[in-house]
This record gives C-alpha cells, sequence and structure tokens, in this order.
C-alpha cells in the first residue's frame, strides 16, 4: 500500500499553481498528509467492515479526499462545519482524533457518540463539527441556522456545509438556499458532486446538470472547481469563505468529483450503475498521488517525507484499530442516559 | 401576589415577553409574526418592542424554519419557532423528529428550542387546519410536549419550555385563545413540565384529559354533581412528554374508574397509552373497563355540522360519565 510517486512530470506543475494562496510548505505537506490518513483510515475501515468489526452502514470518502480536505484547511477554528452521511472525510479533515471516529465505527463506547450513532454520526462540538447527518439533504436547513446565530450575536464566524448532489434535489435545499440568501448569512454551501445518488448518475436525476447553477434562482454567488484538486478545493472555498466573512453573503459551490468505492459497502465499484473504464479513467486523476506528485515535483515533498508519512499513518490507523477494538462496549444502562438533557 | 385577567392567547404572549426580556439568546421566528403580528396576534406588538432581529419574519418554509431553529440552537440561540397552524409542521417533520430529537442522544449537546403549533379544531378549519397532531410526536423519543389548558398554565409552561435545554413541542389550542380567560399572576413563575394538575377534585371517576376537553371536563364534572351527586375527579396532564404516571396511576387507584378524553381521533392517541398504563399498573384497583372518548378516527370535516359530531363534547363527556357511574 505505499506510495511510490512518479518523478514524470504532471501537467498541472508547468507552474507553481499556489503562488497567489500564501501557502506555506507546511501547509502543502499538511494537505496532503490530511489526504493520505483519509485514504489510509477509510481502506483500514473497509477491511475491518469485511472482518464484521463495523456493522450496518459505511460509506467511504475515497476519491474525494481534496474536496473536504481543500475546504476545511480555508477555514478558521471557530467556523462551523456541516458534513452529511458520507462523513469520516470531513471529521478527519477537521481533526478530529481517529481513535475515536474508529471507535464509533465500531459501536463503542468510547466513540464520539458513545457507538449510539455510527458511521454517520461523527460529531467534535470543540471543534465546531457539527456532524454527519443521515438524511439527505435534512442537515442543510441547520447551517442557516449556526449562521443565523453568528450574526445575531455579531460573530464572525462562518458555516459551511456539505451534501452531495442528490441532496440538492430535496426541497429543503432550495428553502435553505432561498434563506440564505434573503437573510444575507455566512454560509458556503458546497455540492460535492460525485456524479452518483447512489447509483443513479446526475444526468438521470437533475433538470440541470450543472448544480451550482440551481443558486441563480436565489441570485446567489456560485461556482463550480475540479474536486479533485485540493489546491482549487482551498481556493475555490477561501473566496467563498472570507466573503461571506466580510459581506454576509452565502454561495453555493460546486465540486466536481469522483468516488472510487461503491455508494456503500453492499454495492460492487463498477458493474452495476458504472463501467469498469469509467471508473478507471476516473482514478487518473486520484486527487491524493496527484498532488503528492506536485509536491515532490515542485521539490517541497520528497519520497523519504512520503516513506516517512505513509509509516506515521499506518501506526496511527494501527492505533485508532487497536483502541476501537479494545474499547468497552457501550453498556445497556446508559441508553436511557442521552435521550433528554 | 399582583394578577391580571388574561385570555389564554395573551397568557401565551406574556409568557414569550417575559422571556425575550428575560434572555437575549431567545428569539421568535416564524411566517407573519412581525408586523402581521401573527396568524393569531400571539406576537402582536413584539416586532416594535424587540426588533426585527429578534422577531424574525420567515418565508414560507417550515422545514428551514424548524432546520434552522436546530441550528441556531446548537450556536446557543434558544429560538421559539411558531408553526403557524400545527398542520404545517408536517413539511419540517424531518428536522424534529431526526434533527432536533436526536441530537441530545447522539452528541450529548442540548437542543434548547421551543415549536409552538396552534392547534385543534372546532374553528370549521377543515382537514388541514383543525389536527391535534401531538401523538406523531408523542412516539418520539427525545421531544417534550406539553398542552396547556388554562392561561395560568400556559404562561408558565411557555416560560418552562423556552428555558428547557431539549426541544420542547408546545401545542395551544386555537379554540381556547380567546374563550379562555383565567387570572394569571404578574410574576415570573413556571409550571413544572411533566406534572400533571388535578384541576377538580373528586371520588368516584377520573377524567384524564388535556388541552381544549379539561373544559368540558370540567364543565360535565359539575353536570353529574349537581344531577347525580357524582364526585368527578379532573387530572390534565398539562405534559405529555414526559407523562406525569404517578398522578395518572394516583387518581386511577383513588377513584377506581377512569374516563380519558382528548381532541385528537381514538386510535393511536395520547389516550391509549394512558389506558396502558393504568391497565398494567393499576388493574387492581379497577371497578369498570377504562372508558375512552376522542374524536371519530376520521379527517377534521369542515361541515360545521359534522364538526360537531366529529369532536367530543361538553354532552357526550357528561353521557360517558353517567355510564361509567352506572357500570
Amino acid at each position: 500500500m505505499a506510495t511510490v510517486l512518479s518523478m514524470k512530470e504532471p501537467k498541472e506543475t508547468k507552474k507553481i499553481r499556489w503562488k497567489d494562496l500564501g501557502l506555506s510548505s507546511a501547509q502543502l505537506i499538511d494537505f496532503y498528509k490530511r489526504m493520505l490518513l483519509i485514504r489510509r483510515f477509510e481502506e483500514r475501515a473497509a477491511q475491518e467492515y469485511g472482518k464484521s468489526k463495523i456493522g450496518g452502514f459505511c460509506h467511504l470518502y475515497i476519491g474525494q479526499e481534496a474536496v473536504g480536505v481543500g475546504a476545511i484547511e480555508a477555514l478558521r477554528e471557530d467556523d462551523y462545519i456541516f458534513s452529511a452521511y458520507r462523513d469520516h472525510g470531513h471529521a478527519l479533515a477537521r481533526g478530529m482524533d481517529p481513535k475515536v471516529i474508529m471507535a464509533e465505527l465500531f459501536g463503542k463506547f468510547t466513540g464520539c457518540s458513545k457507538g449510539m450513532g455510527g458511521s454517520m454520526h461523527m460529531f467534535d462540538a470543540s471543534k465546531n463539527f457539527m456532524g454527519g447527518y443521515g438524511i439527505v439533504g435534512g442537515h442543510i436547513p441547520l447551517a442557516a441556522g449556526t449562521a443565523f446565530g453568528s450574526k445575531y450575536l455579531g460573530k464572525d464566524s462562518v458555516t459551511i456545509c456539505f451534501f452531495g448532489e442528490a441532496a440538492a434535489n430535496q426541497g429543503v435545499f432550495h428553502e435553505t438556499l432561498n434563506l440564505a440568501a434573503l437573510w444575507k448569512l455566512p454560509v458556503v454551501f458546497i455540492c460535492e458532486n460525485n456524479r452518483y445518488g447512489m447509483g443513479t448518475a446526475v444526468e438521470r436525476a437533475h433538470a440541470v446538470w450543472d448544480i451550482y447553477q440551481k443558486a441563480s434562482a436565489y441570485d446567489m454567488k456560485r461556482g463550480w472547481f475540479d474536486g479533485m484538486d485540493v489546491i482549487e478545493s482551498y481556493r475555490a472555498v477561501k473566496a467563498a469563505v472570507d466573503h461571506a466573512r466580510q459581506s454576509n453573503e452565502p454561495t453555493l459551490l460546486e465540486a466536481r468529483t469522483y468516488r472510487f468505492r461503491g455508494h456503500s459497502m453492499s454495492d460492487p465499484i463498477h458493474g452495476h450503475y458504472r463501467t469498469k473504464e469509467e471508473v478507471e479513467e476516473q482514478k487518473k486523476s486520484d486527487p491524493v498521488p496527484r498532488f503528492g506528485e506536485e509536491l515532490l515535483h515542485a521539490g517541497i515533498l520528497t519520497q523519504k517525507a512520503v516513506d516517512d508519512m505513509e509509516a506515521e499513518i499506518k501506526t496511527i490507523v494501527n492505533q485508532a484499530v487497536e483502541f476501537a477494538d479494545q474499547s468497552p462496549e457501550p453498556p445497556a444502562d446508559f441508553l436511557r442516559e442521552n435521550v433528554y438533557s | 401576589m399582583n394578577s391580571k385577567l388574561l385570555t389564554y392567547i395573551e397568557a401565551i404572549s406574556k409568557g414569550m415577553w417575559e422571556e425575550m426580556e428575560r434572555d437575549p439568546a431567545v428569539f421568535l421566528l416564524g411566517e407573519d409574526i412581525g408586523g402581521f403580528g401573527g396568524a393569531f396576534k400571539a406576537t402582536k406588538g413584539f416586532l416594535q418592542h424587540f426588533g426585527e432581529d429578534r422577531v424574525v419574519d420567515t418565508v414560507l418554509a417550515e422545514s428551514a424554519i424548524l432546520g434552522a431553529s436546530v441550528g441556531a440552537a446548537l450556536a446557543g440561540m434558544k429560538p421559539v419557532a411558531e408553526m403557524q397552524f400545527s398542520d404545517f409542521v408536517t413539511c419540517g417533520f424531518n428536522q424534529l423528529v431526526n434533527n432536533a430529537a436526536t441530537t441530545h442522544y447522539r452528541w450529548n449537546i442540548p437542543v434548547p428550542m421551543v415549536v409552538r403549533l396552534p392547534s385543534g379544531a372546532g374553528i370549521h378549519g377543515g382537514p388541514f387546519h383543525s389536527r391535534n397532531p401531538e401523538a406523531w410526536f408523542f412516539h418520539q423519543p427525545g421531544l417534550k410536549i406539553v398542552a396547556p389548558s388554562t392561561p395560568y398554565d400556559a404562561k408558565g409552561l411557555i416560560k418552562a419550555a423556552i428555558r428547557d435545554a431539549n426541544p420542547v413541542l408546545y401545542f395551544e389550542h386555537k379554540r381556547l385563545y380567546r374563550h379562555v380567560k383565567g387570572e394569571v399572576p404578574d410574576d415570573d413563575y413556571l409550571v413544572e413540565i411533566g406534572k400533571a394538575d388535578v384541576k377538580r377534585q373528586g371520588t368516584d371517576i377520573s377524567v384524564i384529559t388535556y388541552g381544549s376537553t379539561v373544559h368540558q371536563a370540567l364543565e360535565a364534572a359539575e353536570i353529574l354533581q349537581q344531577e347525580n351527586g357524582t364526585s368527578v375527579e379532573v387530572l390534565d396532564l398539562r405534559s405529555l412528554v414526559p407523562l406525569d404516571k404517578e398522578a395518572i396511576l394516583a387518581s386511577a387507584r383513588k377513584t377506581g374508574k377512569v374516563l380519558i378524553v382528548h381532541e385528537d381521533n381514538l386510535t393511536g392517541g395520547i389516550g391509549a397509552e394512558v389506558a396502558a398504563l393504568i391497565a398494567e399498573f393499576a388493574f387492581q384497583n379497577l371497578d369498570a373497563p377504562i372508558k375512552r372518548l376522542a374524536a371519530i378516527d376520521t379527517p377534521t370535516p369542515y361541515s360545521p355540522t359534522l364538526e360537531e359530531f366529529f369532536l367530543p363534547s361538553k354532552e357526550k363527556v357528561v353521557n360517558a360519565l353517567k355510564e361509567l357511574a352506572r357500570y
């Protein structure tokens, strides 16, 4: 599973693309490292699912790492993040402890929801990571709520809200965009268009295929970016977040991305609703090696550093699994404990 | 103690007003609650006093209103959302039963929000403006539900609901708004959520009820006292979640005969749970089968004649009580 990066010059690196963003080498390396952590963490989660250590539902973010990492790196600590059901990557990108995420996946008492939530319910109030939500699109208005709260309380926190393109067909998506535009709320909606709502292609689900254009109905700022490119993700989200912070105006961004795994653990990577060729073609744009090679070429990363990083992440993931495995089951008498405050 | 004679809706307004004065985190949101003052005028004058930052006219979008309320509560606010008619909460169902109700369970953080639901029939509102939809939410752990019957309870419960750290559904009966008056203390008092109230002491039969039918029960009890010398106790649940099981069982054990009355339709209603509790825990004390009186299991008819036939009434309560008295 070790990453060997190609020294062949990637097309994108003919010039250094991040000069205007004021990013340090350490930040750039951190982008890569967070993406790699998500990738390795979830590959391991899939293995643990296969061993029945993880049950129920488990939606992997593999392929989409550049969206979450680039977007979340563009935030301040006091900004709010809402995720949907494919939330492990966002949680890791925000710096949540891999141990408590894995423990939640294992349904253990040391998980972030004490085993009550599972894969779709990652959460960390201390990081303003306001959680994963398992009803498609159902969390979108909550983001308007925290943004309203920030504005009301005179804070300049911004809220970002991730959801998939299928969620943009829910009525509440439109209700919330209208509200956010009308009330001038500091919120950035990030639609991760991975091209399939479960097994339904975007072309079969949307009358308008450019999801970001749906904001035009609300006269809202909008745009799309290459979701397979962490720099473009950072650039687009940073601009939208800065704008929201300064002007209280919302933005709808569409990240054009792709998931390399099935919708959940129950469907094959290809065969049912997409071809092997399509998936292989998309994998040529894999955001993790793509960015790693770019950093290598720019002299910011060395193969030695990548090897060290792989070893470090392997340890982190191993420790997370070990922690989850050894953690206690939630006790039966806890079941009623947190129903009410 | 100073008090004023207030209508039920004035008492609700008074309670909200006091809580807004008390806590700047409290704000109101809903359709036409600002300049219009609310469809039933519960928030009349609030905009002028508290300003548009705290009295927020929303778009007509219940899911966004309720979802934004959950988010605002997560951000440290105390939203009080008005559903113009309780029937319209259907459009925001997911926000309540999935998002609001389970947040504390999943993450151990409070969601202090109140949803006001003007409910009930008897105003010729027809099928979509007359519902009593409390039973839908009664089944969802994580939500609290209150349903006051008097101005005193209305003020005390709205204040308690606003200060509660949980999502609270506040069912306010539209027909009571201006039909019921009562003395309401000027004091800053609360009615504890989860406590039923014996509105009339009695020894022969218990009527267990809440909301609009409390008044029918009280009138019927007086009639039975006058006509038959039957002593009827009226227990007003006030809170549906948590349900005051002790008070229910105490009254059932005391009288041995129970009539459960509610305006919501019969099947799967709150009364079914109350009856089950009594059957399970006070069976030995019963001298007659538990009796239920509720609206008929149909949508609410518009026709005033049929609506009267459809709903519980003082006369129906009297008849049911007489049957129980004879048993």
